[in-house]
């Protein structure tokens, strides 16, 4: 066995896996027929502007494909032509101003012509004014946020692919890695402006079928605007890399008519104003660790693995940590503020004080940390100071 | 009395290659040092493809298998800065070194101990950067293009070693380039104008203006980060009142002429190499000498192109995607002349052929893309996907790989003086060619239906596209190593080469016996 390890590198599997590939390859030479799904092109999408984008995409792929038709055609027309092997003999030409500064003019009349469209699309896209709708959406490592900004409605939406699903030890689901727990619902035929920005490093939201894709920059806010013309469900991912989850983040919009969208809405109000009054019940152990345990699935167990284990170094586990065992001021503070320079981040503004006290709670009574202890939300709202 | 000093004389003048390990450590021979050059990249492109294989080994089917997703993100950052600044430069810096004073009729290079020298940072440079992968915490993780504030923040401690591992490829690029300047500006025989010398040589001195130009504003990125980590400063942190995005502009700054570093070498290589091939003159040399130098120009003003969603105003954004689209005017002009240049030739169909042919035809592809790409509102659906990764992998493996492939079977029988085989080089190419195909095509079709860079596992959708693609990057990495045979066999064995190696080439490096002497052109040749 070689001395030197490399983290993260699992060799075994590796070998059973060169063993999975042969018989997959074979497989799929097999059964290619059978596999219809190859989808080749880019969404048309359900915008105007997704729409122009696409149809500016295929209009310059066209451009493309005739000027390659041409050049290789003359190309492989005189390889086929001007072979030493037929008897060719070289003429002697090597330049021509004419021929040259044709090919130069042609080229940025092409060129032109291909900008003229762009521009116009690009002016609709960078117009935000008159919007209908607000929406915050801030990226976190590794999920996103969104805020109704006018509507008071706010929430948190994770990745809700099961962990086994990833780790092949079930089969994957139809939506596999593109599914959230909490879709971003929108009203279709309405004029919705998206502020977007990041709370720790750099993310991207992209949602092909509407070409909107903007940097969510921390410091920063930027702005996009879809307006969809059909109902449905539309998912997309972050697309800028930032860190260890990054593969992991996806987006769904969930895109419904004007009254569901109120309904929708008005039932999140309800729901926010619930969780409220729930801050101030006092909690069962049972039903915190209950609560908890779904709240660290969701929020915690990427990073600290779902057994506690964490990755270390990068993810220390909680299983016997000293903060999870230790005094529960400790523990309740790193959850709340974060730990900074590390990956750890503030929950403070991303869970109720109900989530923050079941968690807590949860970590510190799970995978025998055993310390009997329950947190209660009133001492969240301590130790945030409020 | 004079008769012995003209005997010492003579054996000053000439002695052949020390022996042992202190030839290699010690030489100032352009040879020597083009040959070190040329077997250090090949290593770092073994060792970048290693990781490369392991990246398509992962994403062979959905689902984590081998690697973590923390390891993932190491492998991709290793493999891209490995491949950019330890294969494909070195590369071109030593094909410089073997060439240029060949090409240009001088005895060796202009500075022959700083040549030793910016060889001999770069194996230690490497070492650093690939020890990281041992270090606590792992290798640094957050892509080649290392944006803050994620490498400036959430980066693992090995990020410092990264940093100056970086300046050091700086330096010895940098050195590399005043040398090839110098060299050229001074060296020259006797009658080789400008407007005369080989494009080779055209090309490489463009991009050692460009090294020039924009390694020291890398230098400049990586030491504003290296503030921010360890004294407190906050150039890329907007808590502190710093830029995120400022530290984009820097590095695509940098970035973008880069890219051009590592293509326009390949330009020169293939300008040689299809005249000779077509038998005829290349094509409109003066447009090329200035197409070269209009795309370099251009390079400064497009790097934003890289920042398209990033949110620059609207003017910017028209700015960047007009300037952009201009690049496409002179390198339209540099692969029309390639193919006039083979119109109504005598073509033969030699290896070097063979990789320039398919640099042109592949390469004008990674163009097309990268014309779609310079679309702004379209390129909100392409970037950061894998049609961005098919795009540059078109530009740069069959841009500078095959380009440098082409290179060393075309001057290969000059270096050692045998012929390589012929056969197994045509295999060589035909398998390259297939794999590089089957790997990199499929990746404009993923990229399409809406597979973002970077990621370690996959919606199910991506699957089959994946598959071949890994599949076909597994051939092309394995059919490497029968290049390595290739060469390797050549040197030791093989038919003896003419001193003019191909039928009716031209230039000066062709009038010198094969294999090159250890010193040539003790006397400048006359050019007419």
């Amino acid at each position: 066995m070689l001395p030197l390890r490399l983290a993260g590198f699992h060799s075994k599997k590796f070998l059973r896996l060169c063993v999975q590939w042969f018989t997959s390859a074979f497989l799929l030479a097999l059964a290619s027929t059978s596999q219809a799904e190859y989808e080749v092109n880019m969404t048309p999408g359900v915008t105007d502007i997704s729409q122009s984008v696409f149809s500016l995409h295929m209009v310059i792929f066209w451009i493309c494909v005739v000027i390659g038709i041409a050049v290789f055609g003359v190309m492989f027309w005189s390889m086929f032509k001007y072979r030493k092997s037929q008897g060719a003999k070289p003429a002697q030409f090597h330049e021509s101003t004419t021929v040259e500064i044709i090919w130069t003019l042609i080229p940025i009349i092409i060129l032109v012509a291909m900008a003229v469209p762009a521009t116009s699309t690009l002016k609709e896209m960078y117009d935000t004014t008159e919007s209908d709708i607000d929406i915050k959406i801030t990226g976190y490592q590794w999920k996103w946020q969104y805020d109704y900004i006018n509507d008071d409605v706010s929430f948190f939406s994770n990745l809700s692919t099961p962990q086994d699903q990833i780790s092949n030890e079930t089969t994957k689901g139809e939506n596999y890695l593109l599914e959230v727990d909490e879709p971003l619902v929108i009203p279709i035929n309405k004029k919705i402006r998206f502020l977007v920005t990041a709370n720790d490093v750099i993310h991207s939201w992209w949602v092909p079928a509407f070409a909107v894709k903007k940097d969510a920059i921390p410091g920063f806010i930027n702005e996009a605007w879809t307006k969809v013309n059909e109902p449905g469900i539309y998912r997309g991912q972050c697309a800028e890399l930032c860190g260890n989850n990054h593969g992991f983040m996806p987006i769904v919009v969930k895109a419904v008519e004007e009254p569901e969208y109120l309904a929708w809405l008005a039932e999140k109000q309800a729901k926010a104003k619930a969780e409220a009054l729930q801050a101030s019940q006092v909690w069962s152990m049972d039903d915190l660790m209950a609560k908890g345990e779904a709240v660290y699935n969701t929020n915690c167990a990427a990073c600290h693995q779902q057994n506690g284990m964490g990755i270390p170094p990068a993810f220390p586990a909680l299983k016997g940590s000293p903060v999870a065992i230790g005094p529960s001021e400790d523990h309740i503070n790193i959850v709340v503020k974060g730990k900074p320079g590390t990956a750890m981040q503030a929950f403070a503004a991303q869970l109720s004080d109900v989530d923050l006290a079941a968690v807590i709670t949860y970590e510190r009574n799970a995978w025998g940390n055993n310390t009997g202890d329950s947190v209660s939300p009133q001492d969240i709202a301590k130790a945030k100071g409020n | 009395m004079s008769a012995v000093v003209e005997t010492e004389l003579k054996e000053e003048n000439h002695h052949g290659p020390a022996t042992g390990i202190g030839r290699w450590l010690f030489t100032t021979n352009h040879k020597d040092i083009g040959s070190m050059y040329l077997w250090f990249s090949f290593a770092m492109f073994m060792v970048g493809g290693c990781l490369a294989l392991t990246i398509r080994a992962e994403l062979f089917q959905p689902g984590l298998q081998i690697v973590d997703p923390g390891f993932f993100n190491q492998l991709t950052t290793m493999h891209g800065l490995i491949m950019v600044f330890g294969a494909v430069m070195p590369a071109f810096v030593g094909l410089a070194n073997w060439l240029i004073p060949m090409m240009i009729g001088a005895p060796d290079m202009a500075l022959p101990r700083m040549n030793n020298w910016s060889f001999w940072i770069l194996p230690f440079a490497f070492t650093m950067l690939l020890s990281t992968f041992f270090m606590d915490g792992g290798a640094p993780n957050f892509g080649w293009t290392f944006y803050a504030p994620l490498s400036t923040t959430f980066a693992p401690p090995s990020v410092t070693f990264f940093i100056f591992g970086v300046h050091m490829m700086g330096v010895s690029s940098i050195m590399g380039a005043i040398n090839v300047i110098a060299t050229i500006l001074n060296m020259r025989a006797p009658g080789m104008t400008y407007m005369k010398m080989p494009m080779f040589v055209w090309t490489w001195l463009i991009t050692a203006f460009l090294l020039i130009a924009v390694m020291p504003v890398l230098a400049g990125v990586v030491t504003m980060m290296l503030m921010d980590i360890h004294f407190g400063t906050s150039f890329f942190n907007a808590a502190g009142g710093g830029d995120p995005v400022l530290f984009q502009h820097v590095f695509w700054f940098f970035g973008h002429p880069e890219v051009y570093i590592m293509i326009l070498p390949a330009f020169g290589v293939v300008s040689q190499i299809i005249p000779t091939f077509s038998r005829k003159r290349l094509f409109g040399y003066h447009s090329m000498v200035w197409a070269t130098c209009a795309i370099a120009l251009l390079s400064f003003l497009v790097w934003a192109h890289h920042m398209f969603t990033v949110g620059i105003p609207l003017f910017g954004e028209l700015f960047f995607m007009y300037a952009t689209m201009l690049i496409a005017v002179p390198t339209g002009v540099k692969v029309f002349n390639w193919v006039a240049t083979m119109f109504k030739g005598s073509i033969t169909f030699e290896t070097p052929m063979l990789f320039s042919i398919a640099f042109v035809i592949l390469f004008s592809i990674g163009g097309f893309s990268g014309l779609m790409l310079a679309i702004a509102p379209a390129d909100f659906q392409y970037h950061d996907t894998y049609f961005v990764v098919a795009h540059f992998h078109y530009v740069l493996v069959p841009g500078a790989i095959f380009g440098i492939f082409a290179a060393v079977y075309y001057w290969l029988p000059k270096w050692c003086g045998n012929m390589y085989s012929e056969t197994l080089g045509k295999t060589h190419f035909w398998l390259s060619f297939v794999g590089m195909n089957l790997a990199f095509f499929p990746m404009h079709f993923l990229g399409l239906a809406g597979m973002p860079r970077r990621i370690p596992d996959y919606a199910l959708q991506f699957a089959d596209f994946n598959l071949i693609s890994s599949l076909g990057a597994f051939l092309f990495g394995f059919t490497q190593l029968l290049f390595l045979f290739i060469v390797i066999h050549t040197i030791r064995s093989g038919k003896k080469a003419t001193d003019e190696v191909w039928e009716g080439v031209e230039g000066l490096e062709w009038t010198i016996p094969s294999p090159a002497p250890y010193h040539t052109f003790t006397t400048p040749p006359e050019v007419k």
